[in-house]
């Protein structure tokens, strides 16, 4: 099953880009510009979900702070685009716009890496995986698990929100970045580039899969899950859990940057809204409906979610909010499992 | 003699009324150049004639008319001559006017007309009215005006040229504890001298500034206290449903919003049906707050959360989506803007306690409120049949369901009583600011640090915990802006779970394992 579905993932992110471009406007098999963007969304978001599911469904560890990561990975992101816009922002200034509206006169010192494309991805990942190492390191070598853990890490969170709505810390304030124009030199608000965008976002999920795939099937994520169903008992055993706890959580927010690093681009902008509390337990419904522990359920479950919101956002606003909530509850109490447990259960 | 005769003759050609100023100083007053102008203005103050205010209100109201080269008052109701020309008033006349006028009311027989003429003149103490000043005094039998009178002399002598009597100003003014005062002191102090008159104010503005500091340390103090208050009022729900029960509530939020907007919905009932009571809608209210919020809580406990119990994160995430139906379903009902909330008007206002220390009457109730239910629930918890089982299913729940207690009904009773408290919190909240669907998210993450703070499962950690970072994040706000102050915060709340996952007032012992 899982190899049908990754091949079906495969084929939709070289069908929708296909249909786009091959056909003309008019023509009945021809899909949108809207469509394109959508899924590379999507698949944006199936990769943080999976992220996720890599510690919580095999590590245990729920962090609701994961849109830190994302929001990270894509302000990353945004600070080359930001640069790439030159001297055609609104005051045609070498600096970005926000910075001549402060009265800057030169690039802060986080700043310094925003002309390179290369350097500032490495930047957008690295600094993610620093933060996670840190944090998780302390977290996990006081054993604070569970509840406590998802609590600390949204607390995180919400602190570096306050802190990226402030203008002197030279992310843009509560604006952030927007208004995008170029990217390696080449015009963002063209066909091809959105399809090459999505398809990136396609081709990144699919690595990040087979990665997570490898990982949890090594010697390596054995141990992870042992930890997940009884810590103290692998601990009795000689392992040290905070290695183990460490590297899935490093690696799970790496996964996230990258996600973010490729949203930004597509969408045109990045805000502070992006590390709301709300946005982190967002993600964490992708994971538990498509099913825990799974990695392709999660994938699932993030389009799943998202297109069912994209449905409701343009039939019945106000109804999404039920629908989103009705989810949350009738997935841990109904559906422990998931989707891909409901499969399993009629499919043995 | 001819004038009088010239005004006489005009008064009876036009309808106009004459006055006992002297004509030249009333024309003076009227028109010419400016500094002319305040010093003729001031002249006729200190002659303290009884003509003046009336022609001064005249010439405010606009009825002063300049004809050859005299001022003439025209009647009310009547038409001024077509060829006299209105005298021009600048901003600066203005205020000289209004000042000269105060200065007159500070004669009046009336003592609020003396009053309010004070606290006209607190900012406008200038060394020609002096003479007007001390004779006010002279005449002053109240005891309160007769000290702000004083302090109206003192100001004045400030600006008086001869340096001595600066000096001697500045002497007296030490004694105040008026924001007031020390912004006039600093005022001149900048323009002074004379060294000995320096020195003088010198030692006067740090005075006042020590005095002042008492107040300014009591008022931050205060403000610490008060937001304590609210977040122990927010956290005391949670100290039972989290704290007792061990159930993550992330709609604890959303149980405040609807104690808040059940607060609404009694205040519109009150205006709608008994705006006479409107001023007692608040004892309705409390009830009605407690109850919707322990009905939503316990509808909560009996479909969703009595079936995950032991499952905390999964609790953590049902809650979660209840949060956004409650929100959504006040959307619906109410709007999605901002509800009013009124206070009662026993509840505007506030206690005057020094010149910079005033505590607004809704803080003070909410500070008693917050003391008033913590008592309330102790004692509930401590002393009832209720709280017994609360706290026998909570230590052991195997051996409480053995000796016949009916554990789940204890169970939706607890958390009910929880929410209610929420309820009753959010009550309170309606009185100090918005209400909205947005309320509650705005408090649940420093309600959890409360109760993470004050460790799980005992009442008074949570009371240290509540008031203490109240104070804790005033005294930062004072020092780095709110913002960062709510960093630290958060900063602190993730060291102390990775030093004391219990708990800083944690119970010792192996019961918490």
């Amino acid at each position: 099953m899982k190899k049908t579905l990754l091949l079906a993932t495969a084929a939709l992110v070289l069908l929708v880009p296909f249909l786009h471009l091959a056909f003309p406007a008019g023509h009945p098999l021809h899909l949108s510009e809207f469509y394109v963007g959508l899924l590379g969304k999507f698949l944006c978001f199936a990769i943080c979900a999976l992220a996720l599911d890599l510690i919580w469904g095999f590590g245990g560890i729920l962090s609701l702070g994961h849109g830190l990561f994302f929001a990270l990975g894509g302000y990353g992101m945004g600070m080359y685009l930001m640069r790439q816009i030159g001297r055609d922002g609104q005051y045609q200034s070498d600096l970005p716009d926000f910075m001549v509206f402060l009265n800057w006169k030169e690039l802060p010192w986080h700043w310094a890496l925003s002309d390179s494309l290369v350097g500032q991805v490495i930047l957008a990942l690295a600094v993610p995986a620093l933060l996670a190492a840190v944090f998780g390191f302390f977290a996990f070598r006081s054993r604070i698990q569970g509840v406590y853990f998802s609590i600390i890490t949204q607390a995180l969170t919400v602190a570096a929100m306050l802190l990226f709505f402030r203008n002197e810390t030279g992310f843009g304030g509560n604006n952030g970045f927007t208004d995008f124009k170029r990217i390696a030199g080449m015009p963002l608000n063209t066909p091809g580039m959105k399809v090459a965008l999505c398809v990136a976002s396609g081709a990144a999920l699919i690595a990040c899969y087979l990665v997570a795939r490898a990982l949890t099937q090594s010697r390596w994520g054995r141990i992870l899950q042992a930890i997940r169903d009884a810590e103290g008992r692998v601990r009795f055993l000689g392992y040290d859990p905070v290695a183990f706890k460490l590297s899935a959580y490093v690696i799970s927010a790496v996964m996230c940057a990258l996600a973010g690093v490729l949203y930004v681009p597509q969408v045109g902008i990045i805000n502070p809204s992006e590390m709301s509390p709300a946005a982190s337990i967002e993600m964490a419904i992708w994971a538990a409906v498509g099913g825990r522990g799974t990695l392709i359920g999660p994938v699932l479950g993030a389009f799943f979610v998202n297109g069912t919101k994209s449905v409701f956002t343009v039939w019945w606003p106000e109804g999404w909010l039920y629908v989103l909530g009705a989810l949350f509850i009738a997935v841990t109490l109904f559906l422990p499992a998931g989707l891909v447990g409901l499969v399993r259960r009629f499919k043995p | 003699m001819i004038k009088r005769f010239v005004l006489g003759w005009l008064l009876a050609l036009f309808g106009c009324v004459a006055w006992a100023l002297p004509p030249d100083l009333a024309s003076r007053i009227a028109a010419g150049e400016g500094d002319d102008r305040v010093a003729a203005l001031q002249q006729a103050l200190a002659a303290g004639d009884a003509s003046l205010g009336p022609f001064l209100r005249a010439l405010q109201d606009g009825r002063v008319r300049i004809k050859g080269g005299q001022a003439l008052v025209i009647a009310e109701g009547a038409t001024a001559p077509a060829d006299a020309e209105e005298p021009m008033l600048n901003n600066r006349m203005r205020r000289e006017i209004e000042s000269a006028l105060a200065g007159l009311d500070l004669l009046s027989q009336d003592v609020d007309v003396r009053r309010k003429a004070l606290a006209t003149l607190r900012d406008d103490a200038d060394a020609s009215k002096l003479a007007l000043f001390e004779k006010a005094l002279a005449a002053e039998s109240d005891g309160g005006l007769r000290t702000q009178l004083n302090a109206l002399v003192a100001g004045a002598k400030l600006s008086s040229t001869d340096p001595s009597q600066r000096r001697i100003a500045a002497t007296e003014l030490a004694g105040s504890a008026d924001p007031a005062t020390r912004a006039l002191l600093l005022e001149k102090l900048a323009a002074e001298a004379d060294p000995a008159a320096k020195s003088a104010m010198q030692k006067a503005v740090s005075d006042i500034g020590d005095r002042l500091a008492w107040g300014e340390r009591a008022q931050l103090l205060f403000s610490g206290l008060s937001l304590g208050s609210v977040l122990l009022l927010v956290a005391l729900g949670l100290a039972i449903t989290y704290g007792l029960m061990g159930v993550i509530n992330m709609a604890h939020g959303e149980l405040l919003m609807v104690g808040a907007y059940a607060t609404y919905s009694v205040q519109q009932a009150f205006r709608a049906w008994a705006p006479g009571a409107f001023d007692h809608y608040l004892w309705v209210a409390l009830p009605a707050s407690f109850l919707a919020a322990a009905l939503v809580g316990a509808a909560m406990e009996r479909s969703v959360i009595r079936w995950l119990y032991g499952r905390p994160l999964e609790t953590l995430l049902a809650t979660w989506g209840i949060s956004l139906v409650l929100m959504q379903a006040v959307r619906s009902l109410f709007g999605a803007q901002n509800v009013a909330v009124e206070n009662p008007a026993w509840l505007s206002g506030g206690w005057a306690l020094l010149p910079n220390l005033t505590l607004p009457y809704n803080r003070l109730a909410i500070l008693a409120f917050a003391a008033l239910v913590l008592v309330g629930m102790a004692l509930l918890l401590s002393r009832t049949r209720l709280g017994l089982m609360v706290r026998g299913v909570t230590q052991n729940r195997r051996m409480a369901a053995c000796v016949g207690v009916n554990t789940a009904r204890v169970d939706t009773m607890a958390f009910a009583l929880g929410s209610g408290i929420a309820g009753l919190a959010g009550c309170a909240l309606s009185q100090i600011g918005n209400v909205g669907p947005d309320l509650g998210q705005s408090y649940i993450v420093d309600a959890f640090m409360v109760v993470v703070l004050g460790g799980v499962g005992q009442l008074a950690g949570t009371v240290y915990a509540g008031l203490g970072l109240g104070v804790l994040s005033k005294l930062l706000e004072g020092w780095q802006g709110a913002v960062l102050a709510k960093i630290a915060l958060l900063m602190l709340l993730v060291l102390v779970i990775q030093k004391k996952p219990q708990g800083l007032f944690a119970l010792k012992g192996r019961s918490v394992e």
